[in-house]
């Protein structure tokens, strides 16, 4: 899902500009498995690459913190309360791990969020929905992270050492989130007649984006095969999105709820799905999804409202050290 | 929209039960106050930690990985340097 | 009462952490919104402990005591139920008070009452990195620009008036028997502590004038009725609810 977008540009040409013995023991390395680390020669579509999914990944953790902070004033209970703080916390500590991986290429983290509030940067397209209910917080956790687990998991063993160790961190945070959303969901689940509703609607309306999460489907997709020939990308957009549906149809039956796909049905082992709006994907990815514009302006606010403060402490850092 | 840099930071922590300390990443802060601080919230919430260090990034010099064999190759074929080359007879016990 | 001492700190706790969960991704940098959202759960579970302790005595749940009591009834400092402004008003507001906080958990770790003794225990370990963080940015930001200096003397202007109330005295009876701490004797170091942190700064302490005060018997400010509408409505709307 962090590759989303990524566009590709040609890459025949730049690699025959480059070392091609360096290219080929580059190769070697990653095809047993060795670890790239940041001052290792590398090939510049590798570090081109990477640099974009780990700093979208980034910009998707930042982002994310808007929809689920959202609720944080209105959480129904203190327990809940607590919980949803930490969790948010979590997703900005992510963010900040990540961009610091991200760096390691050679990209300072001011040009990475310059990208993002400029809009030239992208994020996962899920962070694009609203979340009106509380329900919409027990489904963000039970179903957009575990989309992200589904995804994280392999990136623990990515080719590129800093971003692997990140994602070992992340992944160890991560449990608890999903467990987190899954138990509100419940707790609706076995509630009044209106919290019922509340959980069917969220399902009904995060169902589908959520699907879109893993990207466009294997057919559609250009630029995978440098991604896994480097160990970035170890399953398919379309393998992931199906163990996604196999682990999550069974959940959604232990909470009675139903998943808004009347094509769903269970065939050779697997779930399968219906057909997939890609047209709200694209546009969603392209910037008309409900929520993008606000998502990007609250980020902008921060930014600009937080600048007179960045301001004082390096101001601050330069007085003390004229004056030691 | 361009920002002045933050200064980075690398983090290494010492663990509970551990001996020695760890790089677990790297932040952004003005100064060293506010690098540890920010250290301690970012990287110690699950209890991760008794010791912290920070360093300014610059300060860290890094063998060149391209000198990697010339470094660190001659050592793998000094094996008198580790205890198992040596032969000790079993009735000597533990030495 | 033991109860509305009990109440007393919960409501300073809950509402001051409420206020700074307002931050969560809006903070001027990312690593301090980290600090705020840690400084927000250090004070909820606080509040939690300190409820969890009223209801044990006098019923209910912590739930109850923060989601279904009215304005009147909540005890807390017109001071935390402020709004946030810019950083520089939540981060003074964040020094007043963990000024005031460090000093009184340590104070009461020494309390008859074996309950208070250990929240405030983990409680005075937190104030005093709440105290330490947000004095930093007190001296960061009057000691830099001007602009920072022009906010922050503003939020010292604004909040000064919301001072005062920290230290009105408490319970007497609680007081002799050494469950609870009096309030009063605090006021000394306190000032100091300002005064120290204010002349790293390069800031004036203000003169004393009148202070605000009614918060401790319920007579709150308009702001606190806005934070309980969004606390509570959950609650409020789906009554007798599990969440």
């Amino acid at each position: 899902m962090y590759t989303q977008a990524l566009n590709s540009a040609p890459e025949g040409q730049e690699r025959n500009l480059e070392d091609a013995v360096a290219a080929a023991r580059f190769q070697a390395r990653v095809d047993s498995e060795e670890r790239i680390e940041p001052n290792d020669w590398m090939p510049a579509a590798y570090r081109r690459t990477l640099t974009r999914q780990i700093s979208q990944h980034a910009h998707s953790e930042i982002v994310g913190m808007l929809p689920e902070g959202n609720w944080i004033t209105r959480a129904p209970s203190l327990r809940r309360k607590a919980a949803l703080l930490a969790k948010v916390q979590d997703e900005c500590g992510h963010g900040l791990y990540l961009y610091a991986a991200a760096e390691t290429l050679g990209t300072s983290r001011e040009q990475l969020i310059d990208q993002l509030l400029s809009g030239k940067a992208k994020y996962s397209s899920i962070f694009n929905y609203p979340t009106p209910t509380w329900a919409d917080i027990g489904a963000i956790g039970w179903l957009v992270d575990g989309a992200a687990i589904m995804n994280q998991i392999p990136l623990c063993r990515c080719s590129y050492g800093p971003y692997a160790r990140a994602m070992i961190r992340v992944c160890k945070e991560e449990s608890f989130h999903q467990r987190q959303g899954f138990e509100i969901m419940l707790t609706l689940s076995r509630g009044n007649e209106d919290q019922k509703a509340m959980a069917q609607d969220a399902l009904n309306r995060w169902w589908w984006p959520c699907l879109m999460m893993f990207g466009p489907p294997d057919t559609a997709s250009q630029h995978s095969d440098t991604s896994t020939l480097w160990k970035i990308k170890r399953f398919s957009n379309d393998e992931l999105r199906q163990k996604f549906v196999d682990a999550t149809v069974p959940q959604a039956q232990v909470l009675g709820l139903t998943p808004p796909d009347p094509d769903l049905k269970f065939e050779d082992g697997h779930w399968r799905y219906g057909a997939i709006d890609w047209d709200e994907f694209r546009r969603v990815i392209a910037g008309d999804g409900p929520c993008n514009a606000e998502r990007l302006a609250a980020r902008r606010k921060a930014h600009e409202d937080g600048a007179w403060v960045r301001e004082a402490a390096a101001t601050y850092a330069v007085k003390q050290r004229a004056a030691a | 929209m361009s920002t002045p840099a933050t200064p980075l930071w690398e983090v290494f922590i010492r663990s509970r039960n551990g001996l020695a300390h760890k790089h677990v990443g790297s932040l952004h802060a003005a100064d060293s106050t506010l690098a540890l601080q920010a250290a301690r919230d970012l990287y110690t919430r699950r209890g991760e930690g008794l010791s912290l260090w920070i360093v300014p990034s610059h300060a860290i010099i890094a063998s060149d990985p391209a000198d990697k064999d010339m470094m660190f190759e001659p050592t793998a074929s000094k094996i008198y340097r580790h205890p198992t080359f040596y032969e000790v007879p079993d009735e000597v016990g533990h030495m | 009462m033991l109860i509305d001492y009990l109440l007393r700190r919960a409501d300073d706790a809950l509402i001051l952490g409420h206020r700074l969960s307002e931050w969560t991704g809006h903070a001027p940098m990312m690593e301090e919104d980290m600090a705020l959202a840690n400084m927000a759960l250090d004070l909820i579970g606080q509040a939690r402990s300190l409820y969890a302790y009223a209801a044990e005595i006098g019923g209910g749940s912590e739930d109850s005591l923060a989601y279904l009591r009215r304005e009147g009834a909540y005890k807390n400092l017109l001071l935390v139920e402020q709004p946030n402004g810019d950083f520089a008003m939540t981060i003074l507001r964040q020094f007043f008070y963990s000024a005031f906080a460090d000093p009184f958990w340590r104070a009461s770790m020494p309390s008859t009452d074996a309950t208070l003794a250990a929240v405030a225990a983990k409680a005075e370990k937190e104030m005093a990195y709440h105290l330490r963080h947000s004095a930093e940015w007190v001296v960061r930001l009057g000691d830099s620009t001007p602009e920072a200096r022009r906010r922050i003397e503003a939020a010292i202007t604004k909040l000064w008036p919301y001072t005062g109330e920290m230290f009105e005295a408490d319970e007497a009876g609680l007081v002799e028997s050494k469950i609870a701490v009096d309030p009063a004797l605090l006021a000394a170091d306190w000032r100091d502590t300002v005064a120290q942190v204010f002349a790293r700064a390069t800031l004036s302490v203000p003169r004393d004038g009148w202070m605000q005060t009614g918060g401790r018997h319920g007579r709150h400010s308009e702001h606190l009725g806005h934070i309980l509408s969004e606390l509570q409505y959950m609650q409020r709307t789906f009554p007798g609810a599990t969440w």
